[in-house]
């Protein structure tokens, strides 16, 4: 519990630095803009003064090492400016267009692991099969298919000529279930096929390792049935590997959600970033790709401490 | 007993000096008989004839906008049909080969030479590694499509930043396999020997750490390949990319996008092309990987074995 206590702490603060790194990336994308953002927000029809004074109020005026500081302190707040053109501050902007992303993501990720667990199990029992060849070949077109195409592909399939499912839009949670997941299967299928294809093959591949360890044979030998074998023996200790592909391709989902929102018009962050970016909303974009990179470093985070609950050894390796 | 011990070594000898000579005729063998590296590399050959000869083909002028022709299904005049403001589809998916295989190409090369330098000089350095790996990690938190849109708003849509924006994007997940391949090699005994005989630091690094980290710079730049294809792609078809009316493959089902219910064509072709160019590139990676880390064992290298194994009596594997 200790050696626990320790490595939280250690991992913990190993993310100073990298956020540090963050801010200040996320910082120097809006300075590297050319033009002013005061004369962008003023059009080009305002005085100089007018200009000067509203580059006072943005704190525009300041040397950049002034104006990093306090932004930094603003985010520490959990305060990332306001908007150029809302009359909001960009925090709540975030959070009001948050839970359909968090939808959408979430039930992506769902569709994946149902899919994509049993068919890597499926085909590391078969290894070598025409089963498990396809598969695989499965996965690969699924790897190599964008998610837009995947989403234009669906939409036109189910939405336009079958008419299963509609076409396009969104519904909060609060109208009901099913009204909330019908529109979001679509979206949630054509944003998950990526993420089942990279889980089905490192599913495949790390059981197809642990398949191979001799505590597996000595459970056959004893007599252990097969079913209990795959399911209680190898997948659990092959479920590491597939925990971080989970971790690392989460960020993936969220910014793959970017794209897939726009296609399906669903108001979450994507659709938000994309408004933001043609009405050229600097401190917006500044926030969102904040919060998304903070979102994603703390996702990681989780994955690394369920390890040590997981499995106990990874703790004793990395002290 | 030395007479045989000095017949074994001549013997030896001989064997090691044919085995080198076969070595180069064997590499092309394996390459051959790898089926994902000869079908990726030739759907990207041929990709890339259409895209060089494509204007050839066709007379169309992929920008010359026909009100009239609007929207026509695919003929024996237009191939592909038309688009939404009557312009050719078929010169316009060929322009867009040349585009999107071109950024592709050039944000791989250059990601690749600026990570390859990056993770050489942080695996020599220790001060180097932590600054570069810091700003690497930071980097890489942020998912790569966010990161690069968020580049393309600031310094606005064209195909020289689009280029600049991937390059900074994918140069970190080069920098950190060179590095992580470079400091196995800089513990090794010949580069100790290479310090104590005075060599100057950049010759290490280029002649004698660098040859060793690029087969895996090989297969992760093939991968960037596709990924800036890709990452370009979704960045024209949020208006964020290639601006139009120049054609790309993400602008072009952008325009689709539009038409969906009535134009099947305009999303078809372009998609096909994309997944096409996307699937043998990363078919030809998985292929390389196979080929050059002799670590990871392929269905035929396990059946070898277990034959083997069979053969000298042991128990199944």
């Amino acid at each position: 519990m200790k050696d626990y206590l320790m490595y939280l702490i250690k991992r913990i603060l190993s993310l100073i630095p990298v956020l540090f790194v963050v801010s200040i990336i996320v910082f120097l994308i809006i300075h590297i803009t050319p033009g002013d953002p005061a004369t962008i927000m003023l059009g080009e029809d305002a005085t100089t003064e007018q200009i000067e004074e509203l580059r006072e109020d943005l704190g525009l005026n300041l040397p950049l090492p002034q104006q990093y500081l306090n932004w930094v302190i603003g985010a520490l707040q959990v305060d990332l400016g306001s908007s150029y053109f809302m009359d909001e501050s960009v925090t709540s902007s975030i959070m009001g267009h948050l839970s359909p992303t968090i939808s959408l993501t979430i039930i992506s990720q769902l569709v994946a692991l149902v899919i994509a667990i049993p068919a890597g199990i499926f085909a590391a029992r078969r290894r070598g099969t025409i089963a498990d060849q396809s598969v695989m070949g499965v996965s690969l077109l699924g790897m190599s298919v964008p998610n837009f195409i995947l989403g234009l592909l669906t939409m036109l399939v189910f939405g336009v000529i079958l008419r299963w499912l509609p076409v396009a839009g969104y519904a909060p949670l609060n109208t009901g279930l099913w009204n909330h997941l019908q529109y979001l299967i679509l979206p949630a299928v054509s944003l998950g096929t990526l993420q089942a294809a990279l889980i089905t093959r490192i599913t495949r591949s790390s059981m197809l390792e642990v398949l191979n360890n001799n505590y597996i044979k000595s459970a056959r030998a004893k007599g252990v049935k097969e079913r209990q074998i795959i399911y209680f023996h190898v997948f659990r200790n092959a479920f590491l590997p597939i925990l971080t592909v989970i971790g690392q391709t989460f960020g993936g989902l969220i910014a793959g959600a970017v794209i897939t929102e726009t296609i399906f018009n669903i108001p979450g962050i994507g659709q938000l970033t994309i408004n933001s970016i043609e009405r050229r909303d600097y401190p917006m974009i500044q926030g969102i790709i904040f919060f998304v990179a903070i979102a994603y470093v703390l996702i990681n985070l989780i994955v690394d401490l369920l390890y040590g609950v997981v499995n106990p050894r990874v703790r004793l390796d990395r002290k | 007993m030395e007479m045989e011990a000095a017949r074994r070594n001549i013997e030896l000898l001989n064997v090691q000096r044919s085995l080198k000579k076969n070595q180069r005729s064997l590499f092309i063998k394996r390459f051959l008989a790898n089926k994902q590296i000869v079908f990726g590399s030739i759907t990207l050959f041929l990709l890339v004839l259409f895209a060089l000869l494509g204007p050839m083909l066709t007379s169309y002028d992929p920008y010359a906008m026909v009100v009239t022709e609007r929207l026509q299904a695919p003929s024996s005049t237009h191939w592909f049909g038309t688009d939404n403001f009557g312009r050719d589809l078929f010169s316009r998916v060929v322009i867009g080969a040349q585009v999107s295989l071109g950024v592709g190409l050039t944000v791989a090369v250059l990601s690749s030479v600026i990570g390859l330098v990056i993770g050489l000089y942080a695996s020599y350095y220790r001060v180097l590694d932590h600054v570069f790996m810091r700003i690497c990690d930071g980097l890489m938190s942020i998912p790569a499509i966010l990161l690069a849109i968020a580049f393309m708003a600031a310094l606005g849509p064209n195909t020289t930043n689009i280029i600049v924006a991937l390059t900074v994007v994918f140069s970190p997940y080069v920098a950190r396999i060179v590095r992580s391949s470079a400091l196995v090699v800089r513990e090794q005994t010949y580069i100790e020997a290479m310090k104590a005989q005075g060599a100057k630091s950049w010759r290490i690094i280029f002649r004698h750490i660098a040859p060793n980290t690029i087969s895996p710079l090989f297969v992760q730049a093939s991968f960037i390949f596709a990924d800036a294809i890709i990452t370009e792609a979704g960045l024209s078809f949020l208006g964020a990319g290639i601006p139009t009316p120049d054609p790309s493959w993400g602008n072009i089902l952008s325009d689709g996008k539009s038409v969906i219910y009535t134009a099947w064509w305009m999303v078809v072709f372009p998609g096909a092309a994309l997944i096409l160019a996307v699937l043998s590139t990363n078919l030809l990676g998985d292929g390389l990987r196979d080929l050059l880390d002799p670590h990871v064992t392929s269905n035929k290298k396990i059946k070898y074995r277990k034959n083997k194994l069979l053969k000298m009596g042991k128990a199944k594997v």
